[in-house]
């Protein structure tokens, strides 16, 4: 049967000894127009060593969680209403700007999607590396090239002497998404948020820098954070996943159990969009409608007006997210109904 | 046998890069598209993949008369394309359209839905008069799915599979018999790409469309195409039927691609063959001598360098393959078992 809630979900804020907590996490966006709320109660962990996939839409709320996490929200429009983001049981949220600042890089780091962007144009790429070491690790200007050059070299990147003194624009879409996971690993975080880390890229270049994550996280025991809206990534490289929905979690699982049995139909709806080989020249089987206006949620579960099953409690009661067990929960009334079907 | 409808023959396209601005200097070509040759039959989907500088857009940009081929022909029932002027170009202007990848820039800000999916109707007044265009407009929308009451609405009042629906609209306005999507459904969320694909599928089973179907996701690709082009640096590497090339492919470059593709199920994890290839695509200005996949490839032997492989069917293979040691290579199976 259904318990209330994972441990600490509760707000109370005591310690449960994760690495990372994300806890009840309310976010909302305060415009001219009037107020999107982001996030709606976020709650979700990583532990050292594994792979927590974040899947999600547009607007779902997946990044702006990560900025959260990271102390990158911007403020305005951004402000956080409610919830905690603990890293080793403190509370993120609350701690002054210079230890956040002594967290990033060294406990959490990040690398973002578009690496054009994230990158300083106007600084080389060995020098944004290098300018950790000297800051953060009071390297002299030497030895931090040296470290950096070694960075540089762990993720691959051939000729990584003479690549220290070329600038981002020099390099290509892979090998520049390479530099950034050079940058985000060089102070040997705890917990790397990779934040749609190979949407921009080739297939074939995908591959490859998933591989090297994978690898890279595996000897040094990191948590991952993988924020994605690609069920074919998260089925290759995650061990649990939260899908998100209009700022909620609505279900997470262990990645096997989700795919052959998803226990929310919008994970289900998203599971059956995808083009699959044995239903070629079928009608695709999806989901109908549009993700919510987040300045206007549906009342009740906020999937109800695209949900096949919608029934009138939906509409009326919002789904808490409910242990199913085996690490499973989902936030839909009739979640048992659709893990015990056939 | 069903006709062709567009052939194209030796298709070349070259981009010139200067050097200087008052004196231009001419200091080599980008080979866009070095060579394509292919027939797109009536009624039919031709996908044609490949990453990001492979040619495919640009292709989409020729076979729109977009741009002027440096060599070779673009045959429309027969009539070469870049020879049309005048009245003969409208006339096939209309019978050609293109679908976008980019809802949110291919539609101008400052029109209505209205105005822009009836914009075709103004530069082809003979296709509805003047009087029956809003309900024409209207019944367009319908077809789309998109609520007719939202003709006088902005592109910005709408969300982005909406607006590639408008999009479709448009391209659908004057009644072609040939659409070209480049990366339709790219830009969108699974649940929305979804929609727009049966979308597309409907439209063509009650028009008889014929597709050109430019994509990078090999999975939406195979749902759509009856047969199959996958391009390489400006090439085409392989084609066939969508059953020849994904569960038969002969090219390496083929088959790493598609073995990279992440497959939506976790139990194939271990048991996936994945070829990894190495670096990167080189430029287009310069492309390796000979077979242009040699430098990424694991079969690369001393001819691969010399002799360019020409696209031909290959002994032991049943389609077109431009690999001096195409073979098949039992690795894609792990896109069955989703």
């Amino acid at each position: 049967m259904s318990e209330q809630s994972a441990p600490g979900a509760d707000g109370s804020g005591r310690p449960s000894g994760r690495l990372l907590e994300v806890d009840g996490l309310r976010v909302e966006f305060r415009t001219r127009d009037g107020v999107a709320k982001v996030i709606n109660g976020v709650t979700y962990h990583v532990d050292a060593g594994e792979t927590l996939a974040v899947l999600g839409e547009s607007g779902s709320g997946k990044s702006v969680t990560a900025q959260t996490i990271m102390g990158i929200l911007d403020t305005p429009p951004g402000f956080v209403t409610g919830g905690q983001v603990r890293f080793h049981g403190k509370d993120m949220l609350k701690m002054s700007a210079e230890q956040r600042r002594r967290i990033r890089g060294e406990g959490i780091a990040m690398i973002f999607q578009d690496s054009l962007s994230a990158l300083n144009p106007v600084f080389t790429v060995g020098f944004q590396i290098a300018e950790q070491f000297r800051i953060r690790r009071g390297l002299s200007r030497s030895d931090a090239k040296k470290r950096a050059i070694e960075m540089l070299d762990q993720v691959k990147i051939p000729n990584a002497k003479g690549r220290y003194s070329n600038y981002p624009h020099q390099f290509s879409g892979g090998m520049r998404q390479r530099a950034m996971i050079a940058m985000s690993l060089a102070l040997d975080p705890e917990v790397l948020i990779a934040d749609e880390p190979t949407t921009a890229l080739d297939v074939t270049v995908q591959a490859q820098i998933m591989d090297l994550l994978g690898e890279l996280q595996r000897e040094r025991q990191m948590g991952m954070i993988l924020i994605t809206h690609d069920l074919g990534v998260v089925a290759d490289v995650a061990d649990r996943i939260a899908v998100m929905y209009a700022g909620r979690i609505v279900e997470e699982a262990d990645v096997y159990d989700l795919y052959a049995k998803p226990a929310h139909p919008y994970t289900l709806g998203l599971l059956n969009s995808i083009p699959r080989m044995d239903e070629k020249g079928q009608e695709l089987r999806t989901i109908k409608g549009l993700p919510p206006n987040l300045m206007n949620i549906p009342p009740g579960c906020a999937f109800n007006p695209r949900c096949p099953m919608a029934q009138p409690v939906c509409r009326e009661k919002v789904p808490p997210l409910l242990q199913l067990g085996r690490g499973r929960a989902s936030a839909c009334h009739f979640a048992e109904e659709l893990v015990n079907r056939d | 046998m069903t006709e062709n409808i567009i052939e194209v023959r030796d298709l070349v396209k070259h981009y010139p890069v200067t050097r200087g601005v008052v004196f231009k200097k001419t200091i080599g070509h980008v080979k866009a598209v070095d060579g394509v040759s292919f027939d797109l039959k009536a009624g039919e989907t031709l996908g044609v993949v490949g990453e990001s500088g492979c040619g495919k857009s640009t292709l989409a940009r020729v076979l729109m008369n977009l741009e002027k081929p440096t060599a070779g022909q673009v045959l429309y029932k027969g009539q070469d394309i870049s020879k049309l002027s005048g009245g003969a170009l409208r006339r096939l202007r209309r019978q050609i359209q293109l679908v976008m990848q980019d809802p949110y820039t291919s539609l101008n800000p400052r029109m209505t839905v209205g105005d822009l999916i009836g914009e075709p109707f103004e530069i082809h007044p003979e296709v509805a008069p003047r009087r029956s265009r809003r309900d024409k407009v209207k019944e367009l929308l319908d077809l789309v799915g998109l609520n007719p009451e939202h003709i006088n609405r902005y592109p910005h009042q709408f969300s982005g599979g909406q607006r590639q629906r408008i999009g479709i609209a448009r391209a659908l306005a004057l009644r072609p018999e040939v659409i070209v999507c480049d990366e339709p459904v790219s830009a969108l969320d699974v649940s929305i790409q979804a929609q727009v694909m049966n979308l597309l599928e409907k439209l063509q089973a009650e028009f008889g469309l014929s597709y050109v179907f430019i994509a990078h996701d090999l999975s939406v690709v195979r749902h759509l195409s009856d047969r199959v082009a996958v391009m390489y640096l400006g090439k085409m590497v392989e084609v066939g039927t969508e059953d020849e090339i994904y569960e038969r492919p002969t090219h390496p470059y083929t088959q790493a691609l598609l073995s990279a593709v992440p497959v939506p199920d976790p139990t194939v994890r271990e048991s996936k063959a994945i070829i990894r290839l190495q670096g990167d695509v080189p430029s287009p200005v310069s492309p390796p001598s000979g077979c242009r996949f040699r430098t990424r490839c694991w079969k690369a032997q001393d001819v691969c360098a010399q002799e360019v492989p020409l696209l031909q069917i290959r002994p032991g293979s049943d389609h077109p393959s431009a690999c001096h040691f195409a073979e098949k290579r039992e690795i894609v199976a792990t896109h069955e078992a989703a």
